[in-house]
């Protein structure tokens, strides 16, 4: 425990003075809510939260699934101060923060997680369990069953192209091989860290013959690329697109269409599209943090995202919402958002846990020979 | 010469008084030797401790072992060692040469406007580094960077994201530095010396072989150290330029450490940053003797 310790030591020399525990009076009850229902519904909840008056988030970019007015939309409609922590931190980072500022008052309230972290945090014990109300509409598949985590919004591995430098654009990854995009095909940072990059390998692995438990053929696809010299490491991020450093880049759906609507005055024509042979999909967890100093915030919060209006702000931003089955059945979906996503075909299908660890640690073992 | 007739009264003088002060003296360090202890000795007890423990997450109880010390020494963490040091060790070696020669042009050239100009060029240069180069030189000298196009160095063979293109990035920093580093020995080399030298009928080849390169050897090396060590610990840059296709420590110590992708990598990380300590002090030992020596004679 010494390095827990010194770590903690540490942390709190930048801490700002420590106050009451946030919530006054109920504020025992907020912290250990499984539901609205718990606080006496929802005028109740965010009655709590109102008088909370602030919620901590960390590691969510306001350019990344419409994230900047989801934020807005909250703190406009209840008047609650959200206080935004490191937007570019990673799902490490998150964890790392909830263990660090366990008890303090700038410990993040709510995060959103990559899978196998919620799932590893849910079994340290960092998350409390917590229902919304719109429970038992997420699927089965893609939730905890305690409630601990649950999938928030997701996408599709897609190929963006920038229409003004490639005059036919690849619509696969078989295509991704053809000499005419010679030093012009990047992915989003390096696959042993970033999300969006490991999720490129996958997709390229089912393309190639490959399958969720066997995702070297995509490791073998990007060493080919690699030695055709189509594929440069450079991490394409939204400077890159813009300047034409990336011309051809590997990503989510959501944040590819992003950049296509960001750049369109700028004189960039970026094309989307999800490639036909190598269909992955991935979708981030949600989970609060079990010591919020903000608890009932965080619950009001998770009812936010999950209501008909934060899941259509994430829809505006091209993420595909875990609710949006559900609200296209009952035509709460915003159609005009909808009709917006890429054309995907057939329906996504997710790899199982123990599938994942070992697509990863065959990953880390085996990325660095293969582009090197 | 006054200087060093006064020299032996001064330390016989100091000799004698160090006895009586010495409680004294130790007492006045004491802030110095307590804000080293919190905020170096604290980071690397924790890291020591993390290296060689683990925690299990179930139950919260923590065993001893090798392992993460063992992973780290074994496939692509090896092998990111490995590069980090034959990334470092080249370009140190290239821009300990350049830097030299920048300097000593400096040196002879006896211009004030030149060596203000180059001396603060070098302060600037050397602390530019991180993101804000890595871009610079991906406009530049990228895919569609401004030279690489006019000069058509594609079609040349020139590709910014290799080893090579890493390389050339970290000279961008390393020579300044290297400049900033040996000018003042340089300046120490005394005019005499070489008179004397020629008095005696050397040659200028005789005069550095002899009395030159032996009096800024451990500069030399000193020099080389700091800038082994400056390449050794980027990461930003390289992280922007190359992600994980040129292998290097800092880069993988990061993914383990904070990513998307691997969970409960973080005492693998801590295993890899003892190891970056353990080849840092390494070549501070053979540094630190003789940085003594050169003082002797750079005064």
């Amino acid at each position: 425990m010494l390095g827990a310790a010194a770590l903690t030591t540490l942390t709190a020399c930048g801490a700002a003075p420590e106050g009451e525990a946030a919530a006054k009076g109920d504020g025992a009850k907020a912290a250990t809510a499984a539901s609205a229902k718990d606080f006496g519904g929802m005028d109740a909840l965010v009655k709590a939260a109102k008088e909370e008056g602030a919620l901590h988030v960390i590691a969510l970019p306001p350019d990344w699934a419409n994230y900047g007015e989801l934020i807005k939309t909250f703190e406009t409609t209840y008047g609650i101060k959200i206080e935004s922590e490191n937007p570019d931190a990673a799902s490490a980072d998150e964890i790392a923060a909830v263990k660090s500022r366990k008890g303090q008052k700038r410990a993040p309230d709510v995060l959103d997680l990559g899978i196998a972290f919620a799932r590893s945090g849910a079994e340290e014990g960092l998350f409390a369990p917590y229902k919304v109300e719109a429970w038992d509409k997420i699927p089965a598949a893609q939730k905890d069953e305690a409630g601990r985590w649950y999938n928030d919004y997701g996408g599709y591995v897609s190929i963006g192209c920038d229409a003004k430098r490639i005059p036919n654009c690849p619509k696969t990854f078989a295509d991704l091989l053809k000499p005419e995009y010679k030093g012009k095909v990047a992915l989003n940072g390096n696959p042993t860290k970033s999300g969006s990059a490991f999720g490129g390998v996958y997709a390229a692995a089912l393309a190639d013959k490959g399958s969720f438990a066997d995702i070297q053929p995509g490791i073998d696809f990007f060493g080919t690329l690699k030695k055709s010299g189509n594929f440069i490491p450079v991490e394409s991020t939204p400077a890159t697109v813009e300047k034409g450093e990336t011309p051809i880049s590997i990503d989510w759906d959501y944040l590819n269409a992003g950049y296509a609507d960001q750049f369109k005055d700028k004189g960039v024509d970026w094309q989307v599209a999800v490639p036909t042979d190598g269909v992955y999909a991935q979708f981030y967890s949600q989970a609060v943090n079990k010591d919020a100093p903000h608890p009932a915030a965080a619950r009001l919060w998770m009812e936010f995202l999950y209501s008909a209006e934060g899941q259509n702000l994430w829809l505006k931003g091209y993420a595909r919402p875990v609710l949006l089955p559900a609200m296209t059945a009952d035509g709460t979906a915003d159609k005009t958002f909808v009709a917006k996503l890429p054309a995907v075909t057939g329906t996504p299908a997710f790899p199982a846990s123990a599938e994942l660890d070992k697509a990863k640690a065959t990953l880390a073992e085996k990325w660095d020979k293969a582009v090197s | 010469m006054s200087s060093a007739s006064s020299t032996p009264t001064e330390e016989t003088a100091g000799g004698h008084r160090r006895r009586r002060r010495g409680p004294r003296t130790w007492l006045a360090a004491l802030p110095l030797i307590a804000f080293t202890g919190l905020c170096f000795g604290l980071p690397l007890g924790a890291l020591l401790y993390g290296a060689v423990t683990r925690t299990d997450p179930g139950t919260g109880a923590t065993t001893l072992t090798g392992e993460h010390l063992g992973r780290s020494l074994q496939g692509p963490y090896l092998g990111s060692l490995v590069g980090s040091v034959q990334l470092s060790a080249l370009t140190a070696l290239i821009a300990t040469v350049l830097g030299v020669l920048i300097a000593q042009a400096v040196v002879t050239s006896r211009s004030q406007a030149l060596r203000n100009a180059v001396l603060t060029a070098s302060g600037v240069l050397a602390n530019f580094g991180g993101v804000p180069l890595a871009f610079a030189f991906i406009a530049t000298l990228g895919i569609s960077g401004v030279v690489t196009q006019l000069a058509d160095l594609g079609g040349l063979g020139w590709n910014l994201y290799s080893f090579t293109g890493l390389a050339v990035v970290y000279l961008y920093f390393l020579i300044p530095l290297m400049v900033l580093v040996i000018l003042p020995a340089l300046d120490g080399l005394r005019p005499q010396w070489r008179e004397a030298a020629q008095n005696a009928g050397a040659s200028g080849l005789r005069y550095w072989r002899h009395v030159g390169i032996p009096v800024l050897a451990p500069s030399l090396l000193g020099g080389f150290v700091l800038l082994f060590g400056s390449a050794f610990a980027a990461h930003a840059t390289a992280a922007a330029l190359v992600g994980g296709s040129v292998p290097l420590v800092t880069l993988k110590i990061a993914d383990a450490l904070s990513g998307n992708v691997l969970v409960g990598q973080e005492n693998v990380a801590l295993a890899l940053g003892l190891d970056m300590i353990l080849i840092a002090g390494l070549v501070m030992a053979v540094y630190l003797p003789l940085q003594r020596r050169s003082a002797r004679w750079l005064r």
